[in-house]
């Protein structure tokens, strides 16, 4: 009877710290969905670069032109705002069934942790493209949003704590076979994302 | 076992001072608003428990103003966050016993 009430107030405890310092609306399915699109977006992209099936030892024939730059810029785009559209849309409606709010400190919190690494990876990218340092590029991506989401992990669920990990050793690995950037992209952002998607959802959403 | 008891803090053993304590261990400082939203309780409930647990000086209390609105901040004393530990530490050691 008294360790009951003693077991409760430790639950209790949890779920407050959880609670107060964690935003635990974050949906898994949009995870999916997000894996979903980066993996149309990696096929997309395929057909615009790889226009010949001809390779020069490691490296594919890969045709850029004026015009394909144009479309693989509209391409990365349009996953990205779907992708974001996806995750706010539906942790919306899922914060709300929980009835918890959205936009609250646990949220902003969670944003800018994982804005921190994400922004500064997007700004020394953009100094390397501008350089002409294409073959770096799928390997950062991987590796900078791999540790957005390790810093993000302590604000959210922690299974995105995984999906970080992953990402960096994928990003890693990526640096050693610098033909298949795409490859790598498709396999970090489409699969993963699919895969703890679907974990998180299961964990956290499917009753 | 008389032990464990003595660490069994009778400041905290109230479902809303505990929980007040949960989030102040956790975040830098809360302010009434957020405590209020978080607990669900009413004003009044809320500030006999927050002065309660001043009052043993395990959070202390900083009021501002943000604008023209009166802004008030707790944040939890070295001294409560340990003897909050003590106690969470107790509690489990009861569990465990029986």
């Amino acid at each position: 009877m008294e360790a009951n009430k003693y077991l409760n107030d430790i639950s209790e405890i949890k779920n407050i710290m959880n609670r107060s310092s964690r935003f635990m609306s974050l949906s898994g399915l949009s995870g999916i969905l997000a894996g979903i699109y980066s993996l149309v977006g990696a096929w997309l992209t395929y057909n615009t670069i790889y226009l010949d099936t001809q390779t020069f030892g490691n490296y594919r024939n890969l045709i850029i032109t004026q015009e394909s730059v144009e479309k693989l810029f509209a391409i990365a785009i349009s996953v990205i705002v779907l992708s974001l559209a996806t995750g706010i849309i539906l942790s919306y409606r899922k914060a709300e069934s929980q009835n918890e709010k959205f936009w609250d400190s646990s949220s902003k919190r969670l944003l800018i942790n994982f804005m921190i690494p994400l922004v500064t990876g997007g700004i020394f990218i953009l100094f390397l493209i501008e350089k002409e340092m294409l073959g770096l590029v799928a390997p950062l991506t991987l590796i900078f949003y791999g540790l957005a989401c390790v810093n993000a992990s302590k604000h959210t669920l922690g299974g995105i704590r995984y999906l970080g990990i992953t990402m960096i050793v994928l990003g890693l690995i990526s640096t050693k076979f610098l033909g298949y950037g795409l490859l790598f992209w498709a396999l970090g952002f489409g699969f993963c994302h699919i895969f703890y998607g679907a974990v998180m959802y299961f964990k956290y959403e499917k009753e | 076992m008389k032990n464990i008891i003595q660490n069994i803090n009778k400041a905290f053993d109230h479902r809303i001072r505990l929980g007040i304590m949960s989030i102040l261990m956790v975040n830098e400082s809360a302010d009434f608003n957020l405590l209020k939203e978080l607990l669900g309780v009413t004003d009044g409930n809320l500030a006999s428990h927050t002065k309660a647990l001043e009052s043993e000086s395990y959070i202390s209390i900083e009021k501002q103003f943000i604008g023209k609105k009166p802004n008030t901040r707790y944040i939890a004393t070295k001294d409560g966050k340990k003897a909050f530990k003590e106690h969470i530490e107790a509690l489990e050691k009861l569990i465990q016993k029986s």
